[in-house]
């Protein structure tokens, strides 16, 4: 199923980052002059006709959410463009911006023009230092050559796009703790409703769209939203962009339609399991989704083939895991991060994440005890579903997944009192383990 | 930090805590600093210069090794809030150091994509090799290992940043020669990112 690449092609050729390749080689910012000659509500019908689902996780309409922003406010609009990237096994949005970064530039203008804003902040990592290098020349390029600025084209329209450095919060990536950390605080969610659509950014309406999602705005307007939709099964039109890492072959990012099957990407496209080993487990949309075993991969790697066989696509990072990889193990690492991340807002999130971690790593040194595990089970479903932001489903996933998919695993850890899958690649004594 | 009187906290300190930084030296911005910083506080609304705390405090950083509260108070001073609301982000984000740390600040990876990869063993040869565990610095101050979550790269795993370099594909038997390539050279020792094409 192999297909052309619309977003990252070229990205490999030297110098794809600078603005006389993408004027020269790709069509560097026609489709900002031809949205400009569009009403907004023309750009917003042809995404919505497009059906593009956001990039960053929950594969919401990204028309719809620019449909919502209130237009009539009388306050300022803002495009906030996601840019966190810290989802566990993704790296998509990275090899964007630091190949590509004009195509999230036009992405951001027509989206302004779309919602009717004049500014988009990109909300990138601050780990992400060498990206932002290219990000901010790459914006300095389009101010001088008038792509960016005031009086776009002739057109009359303004946009202003400036980049935004985070400093280490994986929660900064959910769309009200991104607003927040924009506003100089910490980055927290916020209640909802009202939703940023309404009350974002300085209590102006405001659209967060990621990365991805912003780069597959240019392509729609200048190539229809019925070509961007035949791409991919119905509703789930246009190229998307597959993260595999973990114990492939070739780990990378590939980009594919949503018809092409988890299985492809592991065996095809990442070149198949390394070492000669066997597939154990795969995580298939970021460390937030369930686990798919390896008879439940061969489904379309689409936001709904993914739900109908048990999971989500997330972010697309699919984190590939070989037979000899300890299912305990994999729920302790991924708690850990949770533990870190959790931003501490809900008592639930917070405490209760540490009390997995706790556990988790009781069992896999071997100090378990068989309550443990419906413990562990009851903890995360007392944090799922019972916070403000999505961030505690994530958290409660690795466990209730892991538990579900391989209850034996932690019942023979509890039995022999060890862990009885330690792989060579691990540390001999274990670190950061509590 | 627990509310539950019998499981405490398991370790240190949590983002969501509030931490005293020492008070470190005198701090102002340099002129230029100064000018730099206004330069980005004029991206966000006359009204919103809080808006530009981060890139204050990675200015102050910069400077001093790590964010220290005579620095967060200057910084609060040029936004015009309040010491607390700078002390707030500075805690809470996890690339501002509460507290001197080495020259060198090696930063594993330890998420999923990466330990798959030997991540755990690049920590733990580094960790010998300096005898030092992860947090900590060694007794030349030249090295502070840390272990951070997932850097976004995953496919180049393991990944480790030093300070801000970025290296990849670190493989753990290579892990101590990496500490006398940054001693030799620096950052430029690393290997930066794939990507890029034009090297
Ligand atoms: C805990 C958490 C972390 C998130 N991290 C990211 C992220 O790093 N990047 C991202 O694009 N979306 C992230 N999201 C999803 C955003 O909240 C939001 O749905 C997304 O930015 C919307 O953009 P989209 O519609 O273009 O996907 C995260 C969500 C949650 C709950
Ligand atoms: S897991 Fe290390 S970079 Fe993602």
């Amino acid at each position: 199923m192999a297909m052309e690449p619309i977003l990252t092609p070229l990205v490999r050729e030297p110098g794809s980052y600078t603005l006389d390749f993408y004027l020269q080689r790709l069509d560097g910012y026609q489709a900002l002059r031809k949205a400009l000659g569009m009403t907004p509500d023309q750009v917003i019908d042809a995404v919505k006709a497009s059906g593009l689902r956001g990039r960053g996780g929950a594969g919401f309409p990204t028309g719809m959410k620019w449909q919502f922003v209130d237009k009539k406010s009388p306050k300022a609009k803002y495009i906030c463009c996601n840019a966190d990237e810290s989802e566990p096994g993704t790296f998509k949005d990275h090899l964007l911006m630091e190949r590509n970064p004009h195509l999230l530039i036009e992405g951001c203008a027509i989206g302004c023009h779309a919602i009717g804003s004049s500014v988009a902040y990109i909300y990138i990592r601050g780990e992400f230092l060498h990206v932002q290098h290219h990000l901010e020349a790459a914006i300095a390029e389009a101010y001088k050559a008038g792509y960016l600025g005031k009086n776009i084209f002739g057109t009359g329209f303004n946009c202003d796009v400036y980049m935004h450095r985070g400093a280490g919060a994986y929660e900064a990536g959910e769309e009200t703790a991104l607003i927040e950390s924009l506003e100089g605080k910490r980055a927290q969610p916020r209640i909802k409703p009202p939703f940023p659509a309404v009350e974002g950014l300085y209590n102006c309406p405001t659209a967060v769209n990621n990365v991805e999602t912003l780069c597959n705005v240019p392509s729609i307007v200048l190539k229809g939203a019925e070509w961007f939709a035949a791409l991919g099964p119905e509703k789930n039109g246009g190229p998307k962009l597959f993260c595999v890492s973990g114990h492939v072959v070739k780990p990378g990012v590939f980009e594919a339609s949503m018809h092409t099957t988890v299985k492809s990407l592991i065996y095809d496209y990442a070149g198949g399991i390394a070492n000669g080993r066997q597939l154990k487990a795969v995580i298939p949309g970021g460390s937030s989704v369930p686990i798919l075993l390896p008879d439940q991969i061969d489904v379309p790697a689409s936001f709904d083939g993914l739900m109908k066989a048990g999971s989500l696509l997330g972010s697309a990072g699919m984190i590939v895991m070989d037979d000899t990889t300890c299912m305990v193990w994999v729920a302790q690492n991924l708690l850990h991060f949770y533990r870190h991340e959790s931003c501490g807002k809900c008592t639930p999130c917070r405490e209760g994440g540490d009390w997995l971690l706790k556990m988790l790593s009781k069992i896999e040194r071997g100090e378990g005890q068989m309550r443990d595990i419906d413990l562990l089970l009851s903890v995360a479903d007392n944090i799922a579903g019972k916070t403000l932001c999505a961030f505690g489903d994530a958290a409660a996933t690795p466990v209730l997944t892991t538990i579900k998919q391989f209850r034996h695993e932690f019942e023979a850890h509890i039995r022999e009192g060890r862990c009885t899958c330690p792989a060579d690649w691990r540390a001999k004594e274990p670190v950061g383990a509590h | 930090m627990s509310f539950h009187p019998e499981i405490p906290y398991t370790t240190g300190q949590h983002r969501s805590e509030r931490l005293l930084s020492p008070e470190g030296e005198p701090f102002a911005f340099t002129p230029e600093q100064r000018a730099r910083f206004e330069e980005l506080a004029s991206h966000y609304p006359p009204e919103r210069r809080k808006s530009a705390v981060i890139f204050a405090l990675f200015m102050v950083q910069e400077q001093v090794g790590y964010v220290s509260r005579s620095g967060m108070r200057h910084v609060a001073a040029v936004i015009g809030c309040t010491p607390a609301e700078v002390e707030e982000v500075a805690t809470y984000y996890a690339m501002f150091y509460k507290q001197p740390v080495g020259t060198f600040v090696i930063q594993v990876c330890r998420t999923l994509s990466c330990a798959l990869k030997g991540a755990e063993r690049v920590t733990e040869e580094i960790a010998n090799a300096l005898h030092i565990k992860p947090g900590e610095t060694d007794t030349t101050g030249t090295f502070t290992l840390v272990e951070v979550e997932c850097l976004g790269a995953c496919d180049r795993a393991p990944v480790v940043m030093v300070n801000d370099g970025w290296h990849e594909c670190q493989r753990p038997e290579d892990a101590v020669r990496l500490l006398d390539v940054v001693r030799a050279r620096g950052e430029a020792g690393l290997s930066g990112c794939v990507h890029r094409v034009e090297k």
